[in-house]
């Protein structure tokens, strides 16, 4: 039985409970699988190497550097999920500020702070071989990667736009019939098209989508009334380290 | 065949027929701010005093000053939905062989479509065949301001393939719905509902009414050939310049009622089955042309023009006519507002096409 870990970087272990509530599927799984390491489900740690490893979070701190190398090794397949493995996720805000600076503000005692001065993404530091991503990332995508490892298939995740999903929903668009600022044109498919689903604009945590073309979305923006902070804001939110264009 | 003329209570009568003979009866309806389509269980359903404003990226619906139930133009959606669903499944597997899955669409009727979208139904079904959809057509008396079904020869009056065409009208002599059959099972449904028959006046008022539109589309097509046109223009620079407005979204080809493009998914669960099924594709998405080792249209100018050439050109040497019917939806839906017959003009500008 193929062994699968799941690990920690930083990050909030949202994405890492999107496996945990895979509920009706979740016992299946073990039947497929065996949970090596995951210490959001059990302290047993078995020893690598791993057939699959999940890497969620960042890499934020030096020790963490040295970690996602190891667990390379370690691993046959390399997946990283959610937004802070893909891109840096919101404490990639750091990497636009002076770490020294609001350390020494924030902590009474900094010496005791080991941090980098950025906020990177897995594949920064290592190979990966898929990613998954959103804040956090959707249950069915990561079903989709686990079945397609387990069958030896390619999985199927678009690299479009949110917009594709959107209309195959049978959505009205938020952006064009209710004048609502919507990111879904730049941004990467794979959460089934959410927040326009409940009359609300994307806000792009799944990051952009492969070639997105930003500047031709920032007058549409404007013309919904963003101001150019709020621009500027609305790019800088979970994946405020990706290239957006 | 005589015309009938039907006032409210037969429009619903007549979706009552269509029902209970077993039909799922889809038609327009008000929903989520727009004029969308969904199941119709009477009259009452249809967004009777309902019309709608359109632009290039702009959509807006609006209260009319009437009760007509067809005063609106095309919306975010077409009959493609029906006939061509956004995914189906095609093949399933319980681990031991495989299955054709059956196709699951039930016995429709269309109510209240547009003469654009009766060319485009046509159009869609050369492609993807499936069974034919009764369809009761409303002519167009109100173009809207994306429209240019005119120009190429596809509105406002129904061309072929209805079973029964209606024409609203409002006066003072109230609100009514001039219905033509234009099939044996059409006109043997229009004999099942209360209607009087028609007057030469009755059939005068509507012909005028259709003509009328005729004159006011929002849009034209430039008049020449497209074809030609497009062929001629494979490196132009224009390309370049729709590119930087251009999102490769996706949005033209999933709002478009002909582009018929899918793409297919395998799936595999845990308990050893498998399917195989179709989704909408879009020729702007890059995995669209990906062939062994890349895609071969990377660049959005590639992929706009793609899409155009093949709408307006390649499309008449595949099945003989446009892919075009001047709906409106690619421009209404584009968030960027890029206008297919300004993309058009502008080429024809550029390179001087003869005039037809």
């Amino acid at each position: 039985m193929p062994s699968i870990a799941v690990w920690k970087f930083t990050s909030c272990d949202g994405c890492q409970l999107t496996l945990l509530d895979c509920e009706d599927e979740l016992l299946p799984l073990t039947e497929h699988v065996r949970i090596a390491h995951f210490l959001e489900v059990t302290s047993v740690s078995e020893p690598g190497p791993y057939d699959i490893s999940i890497v969620e979070g960042s890499v934020s701190t030096p020790e963490e550097a040295e970690r996602i190398r190891w667990i390379r090794e370690q691993s046959a397949v390399l997946v990283v999920v959610g937004a802070c493995a893909t891109s840096g996720g919101i404490q990639a805000l750091r990497n636009f500020a002076d770490v020294d600076e609001f350390r020494s503000i924030v902590y009474a005692r900094p010496e005791h702070i080991a941090t980098l001065g950025t906020s990177t993404p897995i594949s920064a530091h290592v190979r990966v071989d898929l990613e998954l991503r959103g804040c956090p990332i959707d249950k069915g995508q990561l079903l989709e990667v686990l079945t397609a490892l387990l069958a030896g298939r390619k999985p199927d995740l678009p690299d479009t736009s949110v917009c594709t999903d959107c209309k195959r929903r049978g959505l009205t668009c938020v952006l064009v019939a209710h004048g609502t600022a919507c990111l879904g044109p730049v941004t990467h498919a794979g959460c089934g098209a959410l927040c326009p689903a409940v009359d609300r604009g994307c806000y792009g945590c799944f990051g952009p989508m492969n070639q997105p073309n930003v500047p031709a979305l920032v007058p549409l923006l404007k013309r919904t009334g963003m101001g150019d902070d709020e621009l500027q804001l609305v790019f800088r939110t979970f994946n405020a380290n990706a290239e957006w264009s | 065949m005589t015309n009938r003329v039907l006032d409210l209570g037969g429009l619903d009568a007549l979706i009552g027929v269509l029902r209970e003979d077993g039909r799922v009866v889809v038609g327009p309806v008000l929903r989520d701010n727009a004029i969308t389509l969904a199941e119709l269980e009477s009259a009452a359903d249809l967004p009777g005093g309902w019309g709608v404003e359109t632009g290039p990226g702009h959509y807006r619906v609006r209260r009319r000053a009437d009760t007509a139930v067809f005063g609106h133009s095309a919306g975010p959606q077409s009959w493609k939905r029906f006939l061509h669903p956004p995914r189906r499944t095609l093949v399933t597997s319980d681990g031991n062989g495989f299955r054709a899955a059956p196709d699951p669409a039930p016995d429709y009727a269309f109510l209240g479509v547009r003469p654009c979208d009766l060319a485009a139904i046509a159009k869609l079904r050369q492609v993807i065949g499936g069974r034919k959809p009764f369809v009761v057509a409303a002519q167009c008396t109100e173009p809207g301001e994306v429209c240019f079904c005119a120009s190429m020869g596809c509105g406002p009056a129904a061309g072929p393939g209805y079973d029964i065409a209606l024409t609203e009208r409002i006066d003072e002599q109230g609100q009514r719905f001039l219905a033509t059959g234009g099939t044996d099972e059409g006109a043997a449904v229009l004999d099942r509902v209360p209607a009087r028959r028609a007057t030469p006046e009755d059939t005068a008022l509507a012909e005028q009414d259709v003509q009328a539109a005729a004159r006011t589309m929002g849009r034209a097509m430039p008049e020449l050939d497209l074809r030609d046109l497009l062929a001629a223009n494979r490196d132009s620079a224009h390309w370049e310049a729709v590119a930087e407005r251009c999102l490769t979204c996706g949005n033209c080809t999933m709002v478009c009622p002909t582009c018929f493009c899918v793409s297919v998914e395998d799936h595999t669960d845990l308990d050893g089955t498998a399917e195989r099924a179709q989704r909408w594709a879009s020729c702007f998405e890059i995995d669209f042309s990906y062939l062994h080792g890349g895609a071969v249209r990377t660049s959005p100018a590639a992929r706009y023009r793609q899409w155009m050439t093949h709408k307006l050109g390649t499309w008449h040497d595949q099945f003989g006519t446009s892919g075009c019917v001047g709906c409106g939806r690619c421009i209404a839906w584009c968030p960027a507002g890029i206008d297919i017959t300004e993309e058009a003009a502008a080429l024809t500008r550029e390179h001087g096409g003869e005039q037809r």
